[in-house]
């Protein structure tokens, strides 16, 4: 139930061609790149470090997610605050009975962690256009912060985004392929 | 209906594809019965002028590609005369041509070239134009473009759009890259690329600045940034998602979508992000919005009324009108430039499509075959509309003309095309 999201991204990727803009002549500027910043990009020199090692030597990265990894709640696969998706039936937003233990889960560990805050990612399938689904994506986030509202955490500990269809998976075919895009991703600061 | 008449790839085009920055290639199906059938012959021209920019050619797919026009093939020509004193008008009756243009390229020194073209008409045998345009060797392919421009206007009355240029975004892999390309799909470059998706450019009235969505924070933010230098600024990161910008037609403002903590609400704002003021007041989702070219509209996407369809609110705010009826999803609207016709994306029948509508009239209707069509756009003539189309699954770029007599697909060598934007005519 918890694939890693971007696997099927990832599977995208390898079938990639030479990018358009290798052959094409540069405009009087270089274009702005944009660097991947995101934590799960800051934790891979960690792996890389001790795999690029060649003196026989092998190096313990301490790296501060590494090291808080066994006590942090939100990262125990045993713990329910690691669970962070909500799935959502087709052109709704209701948060569903069976995801209320995870959605209170969350509130308690909020409110136990004034400093913690949440960012509640909307998704949508690829149905539609791109701007009215990231609309209807932004409706499913703010469904969840309402439903954490209700038990008691503050906005300001909220931050509620959606992607619409951008990590959605593409050519779906069927319902099964379809569902799984319809969620909320619970991610906090940090992450 | 419309139906496709047929499907046809010119050999001319073929060879064009293969250049060497080629990235677009186009394919074209049906046409007008009412084409101007023309002869552009190939130009005179000295050694020193670079052989891959055949402007004859580039002006002959230029024409052919709006439809209006059919470019008559010249290479079993006995004579092709590069000025009018050489030309022999039964020659060209007989190839039942109605114009044609002779011309040569001549270099003026210091990279310099004198381009000059007559636009004859062969019935009456007589000059309708004779310009001279200056270009340095970067310029034939624009310098061809301006022609193409000028045969347009002479013959059907109307500006043409081909020294215009359009936006899309190009994903290869994990990659997404916002890409500047001539509106023939030539000089594809890249304005922006980041490993988070980028959505929703928008072209500044002049063509000189860009507006788009990135998630390169990892939430949705409108981007300025100018052409030519590169130069880049956040105008809306607010709490929560900032998207949709839409340039007033002056260019003193856009129209954003933000949310802070609720549904998608329309403002507007200058381009350094001062003068913040929220336009639409609502429950519902209110996004997509667009200018009316006078200035004094916004119309937006709105499922208010339960399901998505485009109101209109005066460009100050106000109480908002609905404008569709028909069909029971109708989202993404964008203006004709005369202002006269409205395009957008109707899901008929779970297959989403372009669709028209007369704003006098009401009058809609349906101009793209696809299933999922999206983000269309008007050229700067409003006689063809742009649009997102999958071809096999793959994300390419469609046009069709405004009539939905002519259409044609632009494809990319590889990656997903998605999000068009067709800017403004370059000077």
């Amino acid at each position: 139930m918890l694939k890693p999201l971007n696997s099927k991204l990832i599977l995208v990727a390898v079938a990639s061609a030479l990018l358009v803009a290798c052959k094409s002549t540069p405009m009087a500027d270089k274009p702005a790149a944009v660097e991947d910043k995101s934590p799960s990009a800051a934790t891979k020199p960690a792996d890389g470090a001790s795999t690029a090692d060649t003196s026989g030597v092998k190096e313990v990265v301490v790296d501060s997610n590494a090291n808080n990894a066994g006590n942090n709640p939100l990262k125990d696969p045993n713990n329910i605050l690691s669970k962070r998706n909500i799935y959502f039936d087709f052109d709704s937003d209701i948060v569903k009975a069976e995801f209320r233990p995870l959605v209170e889960a969350h509130a308690k560990y909020l409110l136990a962690n004034g400093n913690a805050k949440v960012i509640l990612q909307g998704n949508t399938d690829e149905r539609g256009t791109r701007e009215y689904n990231l609309s209807l994506g932004q409706r499913r986030s703010v469904a969840v912060k309402k439903s954490l509202n209700l038990l008691g955490v503050q906005d300001k500990q909220i931050e509620t985004v959606s992607y619409g269809e951008e990590r959605a998976t593409q050519n779906c075919a069927d319902e099964n392929c379809f569902q799984p895009n319809r969620r909320v991703d619970i991610v906090y600061e940090g992450e | 209906m419309m139906k496709l008449l047929r499907t046809f790839i010119f050999g001319l085009f073929l060879g064009l594809a293969t250049h060497v920055n080629a990235a677009l290639e186009i394919e074209i199906s049906g046409g007008g019965a009412q084409q101007i059938p023309i002869a552009i012959l190939p130009f005179g021209k000295s050694p020193e002028v670079p052989a891959k920019d055949n402007l004859h050619e580039i002006i002959a797919a230029d024409l052919q590609r709006s439809g209006l026009f059919r470019a008559l093939e010249t290479r079993g020509m006995a004579n092709l005369p590069t000025s009018v004193t050489q030309v022999k008008y039964p020659e060209w009756a007989a190839l039942q041509a109605q114009a044609m243009t002779v011309g040569e390229i001549r270099p003026l020194g210091a990279g310099k070239f004198n381009v000059h073209v007559q636009l004859l008409d062969v019935l009456k045998q007589g000059i309708l134009a004779d310009v001279d345009y200056q270009a340095t060797t970067g310029q034939f392919r624009h310098t061809a473009h301006k022609i193409s421009d000028m045969i347009y206007k002479k013959l059907t009355g109307e500006n043409g759009f081909f020294s215009s240029r359009i936006a899309y975004v190009n994903k290869s892999g994990k990659r997404y890259a916002l890409m500047v390309a001539d509106a023939d799909g030539y000089n594809p470059q890249p304005l922006v690329s980041s490993n988070e998706p980028i959505i929703s450019p928008a072209w500044s009235p002049n063509g000189e600045k860009m507006a788009y969505v990135s998630f390169e924070k990892k939430k949705p933010i409108v981007f300025v940034q100018s052409l030519n230098t590169g130069e880049r600024k956040i105008v809306a990161n607010f709490k929560g998602n900032n998207s949709a910008p839409a340039w007033a037609p002056d260019g003193s403002k856009l129209a954003i979508v933000l949310t802070y903590g609720a549904n998608s609400q329309i403002y507007t704002i200058n381009e350094d992000g001062s003068g913040l003021k929220q336009i639409t007041k609502s429950n519902a989702i209110d996004t997509e919005p667009v200018f009316s070219p006078d200035g004094n509209w916004i119309y937006f996407t709105s499922d208010r009324g339960g399901r998505p369809q485009i109101y209109k609110v005066a460009a100050s705010g106000g109480e908002p009108a609905r404008v569709t009826f028909e069909g029971a999803y109708n989202v993404s609207p964008r203006f004709s430039p005369d202002g006269k016709s409205l395009a957008y994306i109707r899901n008929d029948g779970g297959k989403f499509r372009v669709a028209t509508q007369d704003l006098p009239s009401g009058q809609v209707q349906l101009l793209s075959e696809g299933s999922q069509d999206e983000s269309p756009s008007f050229a700067p003539n409003g006689r063809v509309i742009l649009y997102a189309t999958k071809l096999r699954g793959r994300g390419t770029l469609a046009a069709v003309s405004a009539d939905g007599k002519v259409r044609q697909r632009l494809s990319e060598s590889s990656g997903d095309v998605r999000e068009p934007a067709w800017g403004p005519t370059l000077k």
